[in-house]
C-alpha cells in the first residue's frame, strides 16, 4: 500500500513537471524553427520535427498521468478529488478527465500538440521553411496555453490530507455520448489552430498560392469534420438526456461552437477557389485567422463565465482574463500582421460574379454574416450592460428569427452553386437542369402543406421541407450529371461514379446531409406533438395517433444510482409497436437526479417517453410524451456531414505526396488504356 | 448541447430533471392552456441561465406560469400578459429582445452584416471588372501583342478552362 501511494503521488508530480518541461520546449520551438527559417537555416528549421515531438511526448505523458490518477482514484489529487469517486463506471472515471476545467484544458493542449505532431510526420513535401515557421507558430499558441494551465489551472494540485472519496462526477455528464462529445469538439476547436498557423506562417513568408491551399485544407477538412461530430453529439446527448424533447437551444455555450463550425465552412470553401483557382486569397488567410479566433472566443465565453456571470454565477475572472488576453495577443497578432502582409497577396484568376468561384464566395458572405449574427447575439447581453443600455436577454426567438432569413438564400444557392462552370457560369442553363429539383420542391411544398390541413401557419414549414427536396434532389441531379446517369449506359455511369473525385463524392454526401438536416429543423420545430399530464396506470394517451400505455413502474438500485423505471406500450392502430421504459435515476455522488428518456424511432420519426414523479398516492405518474417529426434526419444528416468530410479527406489530392502521384497515375492510366482496349 | 461545462454545472442543476410545466398547473381549456404554452416560450426564468418559463423547474418559473395562466382566465389578450410581466420583471425577462433604442444595434445588426457582405462583394467584382473591361477597351483599336506576363495568365486561362468540369 505505502508503495502504491508512493508511486501515485510521484505520478501526479511527474505528470506536473512533464507540462514544465513542455513548456520550455515550446518556448524553444516557437523561436528556432521561426529564426531559422528567417535565415535559410537547414539546422534550426530541422529543430522543429523534434521539437514537436518532444513536446507531443511531455504532454502527452501529462494527460496520461492525470488519467492514471482518475483511473486508480487517486483522491490525493484535488481534481480527482472533485470529479471523480470510487463507484464511478471506468468509462467515466476517464472521462472525468475533461469533464472539469483543469482537465479540460490539458485536454486542449494534448490536442493542439498531436496536430503539431502530425503536421510534423506526415507532410514530407511542405517546404521546410512553411513547415518550420507554421510549427513555430503553433508552438506560439501552445506556450500560451501551457502557462495558462501552469499559472491558473494546475490540474495535479494536491490535497493534504487526501480524503477517502471523491465528490463524483454530474451525473448528466455519465453518459457515453458526453463522454466523447468534449474531445472531439476539441479535435475540432483545436483543428482549426493548424489552419491558423498555417496562415501565419505564409503571411510571414508572404505567399500563398495553390499548393499552400492543398497543405491547409486537409487541416482545415479534420477539424471541421471533427467540430461537426462534436456538436452533433452534443446535440443529440441534450435530446435524449435533458428529457425535454429539445435539440438546440441557442444556449451561449452552443453558439460557442456553432461559430467556429460556420466560420471553419466559410474556410473550407474558399480554400477551394485558392487550390482550384488561386483567387480569394487574403480573404481565405483572414478565415483561418477568424476561425481560430473564433474558437478561442468560444473558449473563452465558455471557460471565464463571462456570458453567464452577468445574471447568476461568479466564475474565476483571472481565469477569464488570460483568455481573453491570449486571444488579442494570438487573434491581435495575427491580424495586424495580415493588415500589414495581405496587400502584397495578389489574387490571380479572375471569375464573374455567376461561377462556381461566385457560388463559392456566396456562400462565404452568407456563412460569415450568419457567424457575424450569432456572435452578436451571444455578445449583446454583455455589451448591453457594459454600455448600460439595460439588461437584456437574447433567446432562441430572436436567432430563429434572424438566422433562417439567412439560411434560405444560402439552401438555394447551395443547390445551383455545383452546377455552374469555374470562371463564367451559365445561370440559366443551371437552372434548366434544376427543373425537377424546383419542381420536386414546390410540389413536395404544396403537398406537405395540405396534408398539414392548408393553415396558414404552416406555409413557413411547407417551405422549408420544399427547400430540403430542392437541395436534396439538385445535389442528386449535378451527381447524376457528373456520371451521366441515364444518359449513357449504367455500366459507363458507374465506371464515372467510381473514377470521380472522392472530394465530388464528400461535397455530394455532406450537401445532401445539408438537405436531410433542414428538413429536420423545420418538421422538428414546426410539428412536434406534445402531451404533459399525470398518467394512471393502464390509461392511454394519444400523441399523433400514437398510443402511450401506462403499464408499470418499478423502482431499482444500482452501483452509483436508484430509479424509477416506468414501461409503456406504445401502439398505433391498436397494434403494439414497442415497449417504453424510460426512467428517473437519483445518483449517489453528487446527489442529483436525471431523467433517461425512451426513445422509439420509426426512422423518420420519434417516439419520445418520459416519466416524472408519482401522484402521493402512487396509481399514477406525471407522464411527458412527444412525437418528434424527422429528428432521426437531424442525425442522418449530421453522419453524412462527418462522412462527407472523410471521403473527401481520403481524396487523394489530400494525401501525402500527391500532386506528383496524381500525376504519375494519370500518366499511368493514359498509358493502360490503350492496351486494355 | 455543450451544458456539461464546468462554469455553468448551476444550469443543468436547474436544466436536469423535467419538471417543467406540471400537469397541475395546466388550464382545462386546451386553447387557453395552448397560448399559455407559447407566452411561457417567450419569457425567461430570469433566475436560470438562458432557460424559458415553459422547460425550466425554478420554483420562480412555476410562479410565473401560474402568472401567465391567471391572466389568461382573467381574460387577457397575449401581450396584455407579456406586458403584466413585463412591467415587473422589465425587459430582462423577454427571450424575444424589445425592438427599441437601446435594441437597435442588435436587431439591425444581421441586417448591417447583410449589407455589409454585398458591398465587400461588389466591391470585389468591381475591382476586377476594370481590368477585364480595360483590357477589353484597350482591345479595340490595333491590338497590341501581348506582353510576356499576360501571354502567361492567357495560357493558364487556357489551360485551367481544360480543366473547368474538374470538380470542387
Amino acid at each position: 500500500m505505502p508503495g502504491d501511494l508512493m508511486a501515485a503521488f510521484s505520478i501526479a508530480e511527474l505528470g506536473h513537471f512533464a507540462l514544465v518541461l513542455a513548456l520550455f520546449v515550446a518556448i524553444a520551438q516557437s523561436v528556432v524553427p521561426l529564426v531559422g527559417a528567417h535565415r535559410g537555416d537547414a539546422a534550426m528549421m530541422g529543430m522543429a520535427r523534434p521539437g514537436a515531438v518532444a513536446l507531443a511526448l511531455l504532454v502527452g505523458f501529462a494527460f496520461c498521468a492525470l488519467m492514471y490518477s482518475f483511473v486508480v482514484s487517486d483522491f490525493s489529487v484535488s481534481n480527482v478529488f472533485e470529479n471523480s469517486h470510487t463507484d464511478k463506471p471506468m468509462l467515466y472515471k476517464i472521462s472525468g478527465v475533461w469533464g472539469n476545467h483543469e482537465g479540460s484544458l490539458l485536454l486542449w493542449i494534448t490536442t493542439l500538440v498531436v496536430f503539431g505532431l502530425a503536421v510534423a510526420l506526415s507532410s514530407s513535401n511542405i517546404p521546410p521553411q512553411l513547415r518550420a515557421r507554421a510549427l513555430s507558430v503553433q508552438a506560439m499558441i501552445t506556450v500560451g496555453f501551457l502557462l495558462f494551465i501552469l499559472l491558473t489551472s494546475n490540474p495535479f494540485e494536491r490535497i493534504d490530507p487526501a480524503p477517502f472519496n471523491g465528490r463524483g462526477l454530474n451525473p448528466l455528464l455519465q453518459d457515453p455520448g458526453l463522454a466523447f462529445h468534449p474531445p472531439m469538439l476539441y479535435l475540432g476547436y483545436v483543428g482549426f489552430s493548424m489552419a491558423f498557423s498555417f496562415a501565419v506562417a505564409a503571411l510571414i513568408e508572404g505567399r500563398v498560392d495553390a499548393a499552400w491551399a492543398r497543405w491547409v485544407r486537409p487541416w482545415t477538412l479534420v477539424a471541421w469534420t471533427f467540430l461537426t461530430a462534436g456538436i452533433a453529439l452534443g446535440s443529440w446527448w441534450a435530446y435524449y438526456e435533458l428529457g425535454w424533447g429539445g435539440w438546440w437551444y441557442w444556449d451561449p455555450v452552443e453558439n460557442a461552437s456553432f461559430m467556429p463550425w460556420l466560420i471553419g465552412t466559410a474556410l473550407l470553401h474558399s480554400a477551394i477557389v485558392v487550390e482550384k483557382r488561386d483567387s480569394l486569397k487574403s480573404w481565405t488567410i483572414l478565415l483561418a485567422i477568424l476561425t481560430f479566433g473564433m474558437s478561442l472566443l468560444g473558449t473563452f465565453l465558455v471557460r471565464s463565465g463571462v456570458i453567464t456571470s452577468v445574471h447568476a454565477f461568479a466564475s474565476d475572472p483571472t481565469r477569464g482574463l488570460f483568455i481573453l488576453m491570449l486571444l488579442v495577443v494570438s487573434v491581435g497578432g495575427a491580424l495586424v500582421l495580415y493588415a500589414w502582409r495581405a496587400p502584397q497577396l495578389k489574387g490571380g484568376g479572375l471569375f464573374a460574379p455567376v461561377s462556381r468561384e461566385g457560388a463559392l464566395l456566396l456562400n462565404n458572405l452568407l456563412m460569415s454574416t450568419a457567424a457575424a449574427t450569432v456572435l452578436l447575439g451571444t455578445l449583446y447581453p454583455l455589451i448591453a450592460d457594459t454600455l448600460n443600455l439595460g439588461k437584456v436577454s437574447v433567446g432562441p426567438p430572436f436567432f430563429d428569427g434572424v438566422f433562417v432569413p439567412l439560411m434560405v438564400p444560402a439552401i438555394i444557392a447551395m443547390a445551383v452553386g455545383p452546377m455552374l462552370a469555374w470562371k463564367r457560369g451559365d445561370l440559366r442553363g443551371a437552372l434548366g437542369r434544376l427543373w425537377m429539383a424546383a419542381g420536386l420542391g414546390v410540389a413536395g411544398m404544396v403537398t406537405v402543406w395540405l396534408m398539414r390541413g392548408g393553415a396558414v401557419g404552416d406555409i413557413l414549414a411547407s417551405f422549408g421541407i420544399g427547400l430540403a427536396i430542392w437541395l436534396f434532389v439538385g445535389t442528386i441531379m449535378e451527381f447524376g450529371d457528373r456520371i451521366k446517369l441515364f444518359r449513357a449506359p449504367l455500366s459507363e455511369s458507374g465506371r464515372r461514379a467510381r473514377n470521380l473525385p472522392r472530394a465530388a463524392w464528400g461535397m455530394t454526401i455532406a450537401h445532401a446531409g445539408i438537405a436531410l438536416i433542414v428538413a429536420g429543423v423545420t418538421a422538428s420545430s414546426a410539428w412536434k406533438g406534445e402531451a404533459v399530464q399525470t398518467q394512471a396506470f393502464g390509461e392511454t394517451v394519444t400523441v399523433n395517433g400514437w398510443d402511450f400505455t401506462l403499464l408499470s413502474a418499478e423502482t431499482f438500485e444500482q452501483e452509483n444510482y436508484t430509479g424509477v423505471r416506468g414501461t409503456f406500450r406504445l401502439s398505433r392502430d391498436g397494434e403494439e409497436v414497442a415497449l417504453l421504459t424510460p426512467e428517473k435515476r437519483t445518483y449517489n455522488q453528487p446527489p442529483m437526479p436525471t431523467t433517461e428518456a425512451a426513445i422509439h424511432t420509426t426512422g423518420l420519426h420519434d417516439l419520445y417517453a418520459v416519466i416524472g414523479d408519482p401522484t402521493a398516492d402512487g396509481t399514477a405518474f406525471v407522464t411527458r410524451l412527444y412525437f418528434e417529426p424527422l429528428v432521426p434526419f437531424l442525425w442522418y444528416g449530421a453522419g453524412m456531414l462527418c462522412l462527407g468530410g472523410l471521403v473527401s479527406l481520403s481524396d487523394r489530392r489530400h494525401r501525402v505526396g500527391a500532386p506528383v502521384r496524381r500525376r504519375e497515375a494519370k500518366a499511368g492510366a493514359t498509358a493502360a488504356k490503350p492496351a486494355k482496349a | 448541447m455543450t451544458r456539461f461545462l464546468i462554469p455553468i454545472f448551476a444550469v443543468m442543476l436547474a436544466a436536469a430533471p423535467v419538471h417543467a410545466v406540471e400537469p397541475d398547473e395546466m388550464l382545462a381549456n386546451p386553447v387557453l392552456e395552448t397560448r399559455a404554452r407559447e407566452i411561457s416560450k417567450e419569457l425567461r426564468c430570469v433566475v436560470c441561465q438562458n432557460e424559458n418559463i415553459d422547460e425550466s423547474n425554478a420554483e420562480l418559473a412555476r410562479d410565473l406560469r401560474l402568472v401567465v395562466r391567471d391572466r389568461l382566465v382573467a381574460g387577457d389578450a397575449d401581450d396584455q400578459v407579456i406586458k403584466y410581466v413585463v412591467d415587473r420583471y422589465g425587459d430582462y425577462v423577454l427571450l424575444r429582445p424589445p425592438f427599441k433604442a437601446s435594441t437597435y444595434i442588435l436587431w439591425f445588426g444581421p441586417g448591417v452584416f447583410a449589407l455589409l457582405a454585398a458591398f465587400g462583394g461588389w466591391r470585389f467584382y468591381r475591382a476586377r471588372a476594370v481590368p477585364m473591361v480595360a483590357a477589353a477597351v484597350s482591345a479595340e483599336p490595333p491590338p497590341p501583342p501581348l506582353s510576356a506576363e499576360e501571354k502567361r495568365r492567357l495560357d493558364k486561362l487556357l489551360k485551367d478552362s481544360d480543366g473547368a468540369g474538374d470538380p470542387a
